[in-house]
């Protein structure tokens, strides 16, 4: 089934302005920070939430229009839900719970029980005797595996997946990714996937959509979007750093003259010189100095370290502009080993040099 | 994941002998003992005074015996009433959307603070043969409410109802609206949710709810002496005849006392609630 979603909700503090749309079997990824807009986006998709104006529509069936004073209840949208936490229903077993959808439209017990066990079957093979199990006596990966299996179970038009991921541990993540790849985008089920990670909806979703403080600030195709993003707010997203200027031959001019050294004509498109662009490279290209570096055909950048997050097994280091330095140097994040930072003695607000290679860069055409 | 993982996680807490604790100060421990002592020690002087020997006798005589079959049919009559009525009236507190629920739930609150002999009597004018709705119940059917087993009955549903839906509402509220939304996104109706979902839920607290409202209304005497008077066999019940012995029969006072010790113990050890076991 189709979707096609044109909305606006009004809060005090918060307005959501999203038109969207997903063809038949694609999974579209909604993508921004907290606060963007994306969990009252599912709201008003599930019909939890009833916006203020325009119209929902699934497949030819019309969910919600406000103009035409049309809001069909949760139940009755064939709009199924993956959320955050499993939320299994706790006094009922594994089958219980996978078979509670079928059950509801009516499907006849055996069939939705047989429905049931082959689906648990499908998601958890190598668990025996889950079908009877209790979710209790299941780990959180499991039980997000069988939440999976119930809410595809009622054969959804439209499944939404709300953070599926981001509850589990490190260990679970990857199978359950690999799960949802092969039933929801291998099984041509339209999805809707919230989340803010780039590697879930690289890893599931055909298109994405990147949303920011209520409002659609880029969206297209998956790779697209996120290999070459025309915003910052994007290139934060994706992971990546991106510093935007103009372009001038094999190289990015900023702002503030600053050159930065690039490959240009990666993407194709046709660029001239001074026309706007981008310069994009991953936080694992740049090295860190605690002195200015010589002698290396390299983009050295002076920068104030602002931050230090932990990420698995490397560190993230993001910069910020010294006294008087330019803007566009805020944000810009390095990926380095916890050796290094301890080499480095940096803490927040030390002087460091960013490092970048030239042929680690691209400039994309920013339109 | 390894089933390992999963049944420790999911083990109770057994108290490890090796755990420091980082103490209470000594002058918890006085004042604590103190409220433990006053409530277990007056059992203990029950225990004391009994006639053991005297025991059967005074247990198994007519009046006894009347009040005891009394005392747990109205119990368990009014226990019924608390959940059919209670149970929908915690629901809409918990879940409705109504104007003025704070006042509601203020009211539904009353009969807690409320003196039982204050409920009694106000319950005896509302439905008295001269009150608000008993002299139109006496006129057109020719029912009269007061001193019937009737009385006794609505006298102990009045006082333990607000025991049922304070327990029954804090479950619903902890049970949330998060498995009610997910059911709905599966295709069931609002009734197959309540139904499926919502009461298997609430369960627990509904039992502990239950327990608490029919040990209530075992131990009801204000109410019912105000509104349903003393007659054996009809609305005399065990705390009532423990009161009406006191005067002649001390020890038969006793013997009675310690029955109700005994239903109220066990109702706390076999309808203790399970918590909220299974839920996540």
């Amino acid at each position: 089934m189709s979707l096609d979603v044109d909305v606006r909700l009004d809060r005090e503090s918060f307005s959501l302005q999203v038109a969207m749309a997903a063809a038949p079997g694609e999974v579209v990824a909604v993508l921004g920070p907290n606060g963007a807009g994306k969990s009252t986006l599912l709201g008003i998709l599930s019909g939890l939430l009833r916006p203020d104006a325009g119209h929902v529509r699934v497949g030819d069936h019309t969910v919600t229009d406000v103009g035409a004073g049309v809001f069909v209840p949760a139940h009755r949208r064939g709009v199924g839900l993956l959320a955050q936490q499993a939320l299994l229903f706790p006094h009922l077993t594994a089958e219980a719970n996978v078979a509670f959808g079928p059950r509801a439209q009516g499907v006849p017990r055996r069939e939705a029980e047989a429905r049931a066990r082959a689906l648990l079957a499908d998601v958890l093979p190598d668990v025996s005797g889950l079908p009877g199990r209790k979710p209790a006596q299941l780990s959180g990966g499991q039980q997000q595996r069988v939440a999976l299996a119930r809410a595809i179970a009622p054969e959804p038009d439209l499944l939404l997946l709300d953070e599926p991921l981001a509850a589990l541990d490190v260990d679970a993540a990857p199978a359950m990714r690999s799960l949802l790849r092969r039933v929801i985008r291998d099984g041509k089920q339209t999805a809707v996937l919230v989340t803010h990670s780039a590697l879930d909806a690289l890893v599931l979703a055909d298109r994405v959509v990147v949303l920011g403080r209520g409002r659609v600030v880029e969206q297209g195709p998956t790779r697209e979007v996120l290999g070459r993003p025309r915003s910052a707010f994007t290139a934060r997203i994706a992971g990546l750093d991106l510093v935007p200027g103009v372009h001038e031959a094999g190289a990015l001019r900023a702002s503030d003259g600053t050159v930065i050294a690039g490959r240009d004509g990666v993407s194709g498109e046709p660029i001239g010189a001074g026309d706007p662009a981008v310069a994009v490279f991953p936080p694992s290209a740049v090295a860190v100095f605690a002195d200015e570096p010589h002698g290396s055909p390299r983009n050295v950048l002076p920068v104030r370290l602002a931050s230090i997050e932990p990420r698995g097994d490397v560190v993230r280091l993001r910069a910020a502009p010294r006294e008087g330095g330019p803007e566009w140097l805020d944000g810009l994040a390095a990926d380095v080993t916890p050796a290094a930072v301890a080499d480095l003695a940096a803490e927040p607000g030390s002087p460091l040099w960013f490092a970048v290679k030239a042929t680690e860069v691209e400039i994309h055409p920013a339109g | 994941m390894t089933a390992a993982a999963t049944t420790r996680a999911r083990a109770p807490r057994k108290p490890d002998r090796h755990e420091q604790s980082v103490g209470l100060p000594w002058f918890v421990w006085i004042p604590a003992g103190l409220a433990f002592l006053l409530i277990a020690l007056p059992v203990v002087g029950l225990l004391w005074k009994a006639d053991w020997a005297r025991m059967p006798e005074l247990l198994l005589g007519d009046a006894a015996l009347d009040a005891l079959r009394l005392s747990l049919e109205t119990a368990a009559i009014s226990t019924l009433l608390c959940i059919l009525l209670g149970g929908p009236l915690a629901v809409v507190l918990a879940r409705g959307r109504l104007p003025g629920l704070r006042t509601l739930r203020s009211v539904v609150l009353l009969p807690l603070v409320l003196p039982p002999v204050v409920g009694g009597l106000a319950l005896l004018f509302l439905l008295g043969r001269t009150g608000l709705v008993g002299r139109g119940l006496d006129l057109a059917f020719g029912i009269t409410v007061p001193f019937t087993t009737a009385a006794v009955v609505l006298a102990q549903t009045f006082v333990a109802l607000p025991f049922l839906v304070v327990s029954l509402e804090g479950a619903l509220r902890t049970a949330g609206r998060r498995y009610e939304a997910v059911a709905a996104t599966l295709g069931a109706s609002p009734a197959l949710t309540f139904r499926r979902v919502t009461i298997p839920l609430v369960l627990p607290g509904l039992a502990s709810g239950a327990v608490l409202a029919f040990a209530r209304c075992m131990g009801e005497f204000g109410a019912t002496i105000a509104f349903a008077g003393s007659l054996q066999g009809t609305t005399r019940t065990l705390p009532l005849l423990v009161y009406l012995e006191r005067e002649t029969d001390a020890e038969g006072a006793v013997a009675l006392s310690l029955l109700l010790v005994v239903v109220a113990i066990i109702v706390i050890v076999v309808g203790r609630p399970r918590g909220s076991e299974g839920l996540t």
